[in-house]
């Protein structure tokens, strides 16, 4: 692309240079934080370095990165290279769920988990076919920019923000809390604390340089957490089975589960698919399991934060490989996440279950400690497990299957001190996590801050807004969303990881149907799209809200988590019949499709009761 | 910058459509079908992996990234071919 400022061009062209620069600078850190370690610097001081340290780095290059620029504020000026937007993206996409709590979820739930691993990423295949790259060409500022241009105006622009705010806040939210979890853990400050320690982190980063920031810091925080989260289990596995390739040699601890699970009488076991709590093999959990696998990919390719980082790309072109280059990445973590689960099931197995209480592994009493393990094997086991509350122990001084609890969270978390890694391990795997939690919350508070400033404000209420003002508009409001997100995270609402999952079935039933026939079927009318938005969003909301807290019956079994699997249906055949209902779109509007399908040329927009102007 | 012409216009879109529905199918096939073999899979282990695991936590996932940039690379192919490439 020409017309690159000069610093602009200059930084691009070296992009491998800094971020080789940036890698090498971490290991060094790292590796000097271990050396400190063993010259006796306690382990509090090593979590505060590695805590205050990556989100300085996270801070600066937010502050490097400040700009007044429109497009820079919005779209990173468009020239994102592929291989880049495919790390920030990584980043974005991977949030705190993903690098803690996935792992865990494999351990405890074993096959049924792998909805998880593969909805998260098959995901990527829709957006790349269906609407990455013709958004990428349509080439305005947000999600809802298409639905306005697309249908007419203001009102399907203001649905597509609803459904955008809907599913975007509840998923922030969940982001800050994690945030606050780990910075309270590895400070050892209060979690309300933590909250608006982590807050201020994430403003830094956004607020100054908007999309361009928040796209440098992505791709620093995707390379921190890959690292963190490779490293132990790497370690793990070449202490285990000999071979530092854990991706490979969990099949091994697969193997000896299963031997090990006969002998305890684990009715459902690790590997055992489409079965319930007794091992037995039935439709509905097999129905659930690819209901989830199906809302959960199509909300990949409906959340607006991932969406929106296709249009930094410097064209189409870029954005169809960015979109394999993002897969690969995340790809990098999901594959690796079944290993944790595995090789910790089969430490557990090994060497805790049948084991005497008084010789129990010494991961198992310092997380046991802080409330994510719990060996209740005595009566009282309870005053020393928080976890064990409710959990009738034998008392025979040996720890039974059945008085073992564990949080999901402990899995990855506790890897470090499983594999016997120094106390630096465990604070790289905290400020891993945190830089998943915290670029996942950057990408969420932009999408959200952008939608009101751009799609509301400047489109919608003042169109004649100077740039200036519509930059402070877009900061002031990306600070009160901030913290309105933090209020709530610090209430610690006890339904937030399924909320998380809900917003995938939002975005899906709610944006996915507008935004693939507004490209596919020129026939899709104003009308019908709007109506089909309103029917998706309702569907979805109404199953959630009538089985979560008025106790409705399930509808075929189907978890509620899933609700797209009705929703995204509903909203489909509402814009068909609407639109075929209503009158055809302009001839000029048939234009402005064709134009958007072909990656040359020029975009002719249809003119709009808000035609787009820049 | 070269106008296409309707006709080339619409024997372009056919030819996006068609890798289009191609990858919808390999889509469907990786992401649905082939776990719903999950349990027969599973009596097949290779390097200790009950292939009907594997498969969900591994192969899909190989085959869904693989499959992408085949797409690029062929999505490209196409626009290269009906001169409607962006310029450099």
């Amino acid at each position: 692309m020409a017309n690159n400022s000069q610093s602009g061009g200059g930084f691009i062209n070296n992009l491998g240079k800094i971020y080789g620069l940036y890698t090498g600078g971490f290991a060094g850190f790292v590796i000097f934080l271990a050396i400190l370690e063993q010259m006796g610097v306690s382990n509090q001081v090593i979590g505060y370095l590695f805590v205050f340290l990556t989100i300085g780095v996270y801070a600066l290059i937010g502050i490097i990165s400040r700009t007044a620029e429109m497009g820079e504020y919005y779209v990173a000026g468009r020239r994102v290279p592929a291989l880049y937007n495919g790390m920030a993206t990584g980043s974005d996409w991977m949030s705190a769920a993903s690098f803690i709590g996935m792992a865990g979820s494999l351990y405890l739930l074993g096959y049924d988990g792998l909805a998880f691993v593969l909805g998260w990423t098959g995901g990527y295949l829709l957006v790349s076919i269906l609407l990455a790259p013709y958004l990428r060409k349509f080439g305005q500022y947000t999600v809802p920019d298409f639905l306005g241009a697309r249908y007419g105006g203001n009102l399907a622009r203001f649905c597509g923000v609803i459904v955008l705010i809907s599913a975007s806040f509840t998923y922030v939210t969940a982001q800050i809390f994690g945030v606050g979890i780990i910075a309270s853990r590895f400070l050892g400050i209060s979690f309300e604390l933590a909250v608006f320690v982590g807050l201020a982190g994430i403003l830094v980063c956004s607020m100054l340089g908007g999309m361009r920031a928040v796209t440098w810091t992505q791709v620093a925080q995707y390379i921190i957490l890959i690292i963190a989260y490779l490293i132990p289990v790497v370690i793990l596995s070449a202490k285990v089975t000999g071979v530092p390739i854990p991706q490979l040699m969990y099949g091994q601890a697969l193997e000896k589960i299963e031997v090990i699970e006969k002998t305890l009488g684990v009715v459902k076991g690790h590997t055992a698919a489409f079965s319930n709590a007794q091992g037995v093999m039935n439709f509905t959990d097999g129905l659930n399991f690819f209901a989830l696998i199906f809302c959960l990919m199509v909300g990949t390719a409906a959340l607006p934060h991932i969406l929106m980082r296709y249009f930094t790309t410097p064209s189409v072109r870029e954005a169809r490989q960015s979109v394999a280059w993002s897969l690969f990445f995340i790809f990098l973590l999901y594959f690796t996440a079944p290993s944790y689960a595995a090789f910790a099931k089969l430490e557990v197995y090994q060497n805790v279950i049948g084991q005497q209480i008084t010789a129990l592994p010494g991961w198992v009493q310092s997380w046991g400690a802080i409330g994510l393990v719990g060996a209740c094997d005595a009566a009282n086991a309870d005053t020393i497990y928080a976890l064990c509350k409710g959990v009738k122990g034998n008392a025979d001084g040996i720890l039974q299957l059945n008085e073992f609890r564990i949080h999901t969270d402990a899995i990855v978390l506790a890897t470090p001190e499983i594999a016997g890694l120094p106390y630096v391990i465990a604070g790289l795997v905290a400020a891993g996590g945190l830089a998943a939690a915290l670029s996942t919350a950057d990408g969420l508070l932009l999408a959200i801050a952008n939608a009101l400033s751009h799609d509301i404000y400047y489109r919608m209420v003042d169109p004649h807004a100077p740039t200036a003002r519509r930059l402070i508009i877009s900061r002031v409001l990306l600070i009160v969303v901030a913290i309105a997100a933090a209020y709530v995270a610090s209430l610690k609402p006890s339904t937030i990881l399924a909320m998380v999952s809900w917003a995938f079935s939002i975005a899906a039933s709610g944006l996915f149907p507008a935004l693939v026939m507004g490209i596919w079927w020129k026939r899709t009318s104003n009308t019908g799209a709007v109506a089909g938005m309103i029917a998706g969003y309702g569907v979805c909301l109404y199953y959630l809200i009538t089985t979560q807290f008025y106790g409705a019956p399930l509808w075929f079994g189907v978890r509620n988590i899933s609700c797209g699997l009705f929703g995204i249906p509903a909203a489909f055949i509402v814009t068909y019949v609407v639109s075929l209902m209503t009158a055809a779109p302009s001839k000029e509007m048939q234009d402005f499709i064709d134009s958007i399908r072909v990656p040359a040329g020029d975009v002719k927009l249809a003119r709009t009761e808000d035609a787009i102007s820049h | 910058m070269s106008q296409l012409t309707p006709e080339k216009a619409q024997a372009y879109w056919s030819r996006t459509s068609g890798l289009m529905w191609t990858m919808l199918a390999i889509w469907f096939f990786f992401g649905f079908v082939v776990h719903l073999f999950a349990p027969q899979l599973n009596g097949i282990r290779i390097l200790g992996f009950p292939l009907g695991f594997y498969m969900a936590a591994q192969g899909s996932l190989i085959a869904f990234v693989v499959s992408l940039f085949w797409f690029a690379r062929k999505q490209n192919d196409i626009d290269e071919e009906f001169g409607v490439a962006e310029e450099e």
